[in-house]
């Protein structure tokens, strides 16, 4: 091999120390700046650049497998028993005690025991150190300012593959402890041949699976418990068929009405009725018919109306009712929401069918989803249709006495708080639901919380106030508890509410006898001026134009309102000045 | 054994006593003025209490130990006396 470098170095400079020597300062680079260069660069707008010097960090977020419980019961048997004693014979028993008795310790420790004992005893009789005082002075109210709540409990989910809508649900009457939901696919021919016509009843403290299904012949639209019998579910189907379940005798519907003589479109509503038997129940649908039913007889109807305002009688004119009211408080009358918009308050009495429809309280623009009376002053009652809720008072008919503004997007349904008065909730097609409380704010909601994503279909509130569920169109049913402070009776509640409601009744009473007024009057003008010139052939606008000059009176008003927005988004964005400018600007324009 | 007797039936007839039950080491009872269902679920119960109870005073300081253990409910006042072997419990009503 041969040898290319040789390293010399001294065995005596091994691990010596560095010397080290000072050095002049020797310039090793010099670049200058080239202005030439400069041309190919633009200089940037001054900015402000945050600059951090932390460690790199990550958020991220898990969610584990849900857990399944169940609850069960433990059976305890007796034990510590010596293994020579049999604890079921009571004659071994009583021996072996004998034994304890005789033994010297017992006897002794007992002693003892007993003079520690008496002492103890006589001191709680002597005197209660537990007592409470100022029991009389009545709790000082707490008025915590916690703002409103609501905070979900638990998710029903269906357990089907195949997600159909929670169209309806219906609290147990005792305690609320189960709740009956009822899953069908509402858009019309949309339902896959694979979809289950299954509908569940949940146990709220096993909220993983249902407790039991009900299995109809064809799923259930509506569902609704008796509130005098608890094991009895009244049910409407998507066939028009009605059918009665009874929880004690199994899934299958125990009777289910004739299909020749049930409704024609699916059932929308079903309520029970107040009656000394607690069997009749009726019915609404679609194609126009309110159907009375007493369960023991479901092969036909004991009554029958068509909701016909021309009060024919035939089904070609008759309005379809999307849902019913009833209130046991007053078992004669009852309400229709129909699929124009109209409620049909109807009276039971009547002979004719003409005499059973009392009045109509026109104003919504789409089907009534739910009509609730309120259950502390049931003269007024909440009417939830298109992107509106109403509330009405039956004596005023031409309009409601209040309102909410128009949403964005679709009410589903909507119910009055069973506690308070004034507070009731709405949800929507967006998925949210709101909470109103009219005597604090009536312009918005005070509460309005984002369920889900997808659009709710129904919601019913426990009769605690407490507790609400909403069914969505994926099949979950979500249940939310309120805050304290929406469902607990405040001071005055009842009184203001009441306040409320004849102050908007009135005040809706005064603008239409105004409006009569006004209508009389131009009626006698206009007969005046018949009888004075000669009858002027008006020109007569045809059909078409009328939708022309409302289709244009329609985009106007679009436009306008787009516009205003468009000046408000910009009036945001804009610094001060330029605002100034432009309210000048539209002052003098 | 007579003075065993007098002792237990003195306890008894004071105001608000509502039963006594004696429970030996093993949590059997021995003598009791309940029922059976009743004294055996006491009986065990409270056998299982007053042990967890005795090793928690002892484990904050092991030179002390469990003298009494009285438990009140919003119904009435549960009293335990307990002993190297035996434990002596009282049900009572305290204010009436």
């Amino acid at each position: 091999m041969e040898i290319t470098y040789v390293y010399t170095k001294k065995r005596s400079e091994f691990g010596s120390q560095c010397n080290f020597t000072d050095r002049p300062v020797e310039l090793l680079v010099d670049i200058l700046p080239d202005p030439t260069v400069a041309a190919s660069f633009i200089q940037r707008d001054l900015c402000n650049m945050p600059v951090q010097c932390v460690q790199q960090m990550s958020e991220h977020e898990i969610n584990t497998e849900r857990l399944e419980t169940e609850t069960e019961g433990v059976n305890h048997v007796e034990g510590g028993w010596p293994k020579d004693v049999n604890p079921q014979e009571q004659e071994q028993t009583t021996r072996f005690r004998k034994k304890v008795e005789k033994e010297e310790s017992y006897i002794a420790s007992l002693t003892i025991l007993g003079s520690l004992m008496e002492h103890c005893i006589k001191q709680n009789n002597a005197i209660n150190i537990y007592e409470e005082y100022y029991e009389e002075e009545e709790e000082v109210q707490e008025s915590t300012e916690e703002p409103p709540t609501a905070k979900t409990l638990h998710v029903l989910k269906d357990p089907n593959d195949i997600k159909r809508t929670a169209t309806s649900l219906s609290w147990h009457p005792d305690g609320g402890r189960k709740l009956a939901v009822s899953y069908c696919c509402l858009e019309f021919q949309r339902a896959s041949k694979d979809m289950s016509f299954h509908s569940y009843i949940w146990n709220l403290e096993k909220p993983n699976k249902p407790q039991m299904t009900l299995k109809p012949s064809s799923p259930i639209v509506c569902l609704d418990y008796n509130p005098k019998d608890f094991h009895v579910l009244a049910g409407g189907c998507y066939n028009g068929q009605v059918a009665y379940w009874d929880t004690r005798k199994g899934s299958q519907p125990v009777e289910m009405s004739i299909i020749e003589q049930s409704h024609r479109d699916p059932v929308y509503k079903v309520i029970w009725l107040q009656s000394k038997t607690g069997t009749d129940c009726f019915s609404a649908s679609t194609d126009g018919q309110v159907l009375w039913w007493d369960i023991r007889k479901l092969s036909e109807p004991t009554e029958r109306l068509i909701l016909d305002i021309s009060k024919k009688g035939t089904l070609d004119g008759a309005a379809g009712a999307t849902s019913l009211e009833f209130e046991t408080t007053m078992p004669t009358k009852f309400m229709v929401g129909t699929e124009n918009g109209m409620v049909i308050a109807c009276n039971r009495k009547g002979k004719t069918p003409a005499e059973k429809i009392s009045s109509t309280f026109c104003g919504h623009h789409g089907p009534v989803y739910a009509l609730r009376r309120n259950p502390f002053y049931p003269k007024n009652f909440l009417s939830v249709a298109d992107w509106i809720a109403r509330i009405w008072s039956e004596d005023t008919k031409e309009s409601s006495i209040m309102w909410t503004r128009y949403h964005m997007a679709r009410l589903s349904d909507g119910c009055w708080s069973p506690t308070r008065p004034s507070v009731f909730f709405t949800t929507k097609m967006d998925g949210t639901l709101d909470v109103w409380d009219l005597l604090l704010k009536q312009k918005e909601p005070t509460l309005s919380v984002k369920v889900c994503d997808e659009a709710l279909y129904s919601l019913r509130v426990q009769d605690n106030g407490h507790i609400l569920a909403c069914g969505s169109q994926l099949g979950t049913a979500t249940l939310l508890e309120i805050s304290s402070g929406l469902c607990s009776l405040q001071r005055n509640e009842k009184a203001l509410a009441n306040e409320m409601f004849e102050r908007e009744s009135k005040r809706e009473k005064i603008l239409e006898a105004r409006r009569r007024e006004l209508r009389l009057k131009e009626r006698g003008r206009s007969d005046q001026g018949k009888e004075e010139e000669p009858k002027e052939a008006e020109p007569q606008e045809s059909t078409e134009d009328l939708v022309a000059r409302a289709e244009k009176e329609f985009f106007q008003a679009i436009e306008s309102e787009r516009k205003k927005r468009e000046q408000e988004q910009q009036k945001l964005q804009t610094p001060i000045s330029t605002v100034k400018v432009e309210e000048a600007g539209k002052l003098v324009s | 054994m007579a003075e065993v007797e007098e002792t237990l039936k003195r306890i008894q007839s004071h105001k608000g006593v509502l039963g006594t039950i004696v429970v030996n080491a093993e949590g059997i009872p021995i003598r009791t003025t309940l029922d059976n269902s009743t004294t055996v679920q006491y009986a065990g119960l409270l056998h299982q209490l007053t042990i967890k109870a005795r090793s928690t005073v002892r484990d904050i300081d092991p030179q002390n130990d469990l003298t009494f253990l009285r438990i009140r409910s919003k119904k009435h006042e549960i009293m335990v006396a307990p002993d190297k072997e035996y434990l002596l419990i009282v049900i009572q009503n305290p204010s009436e």
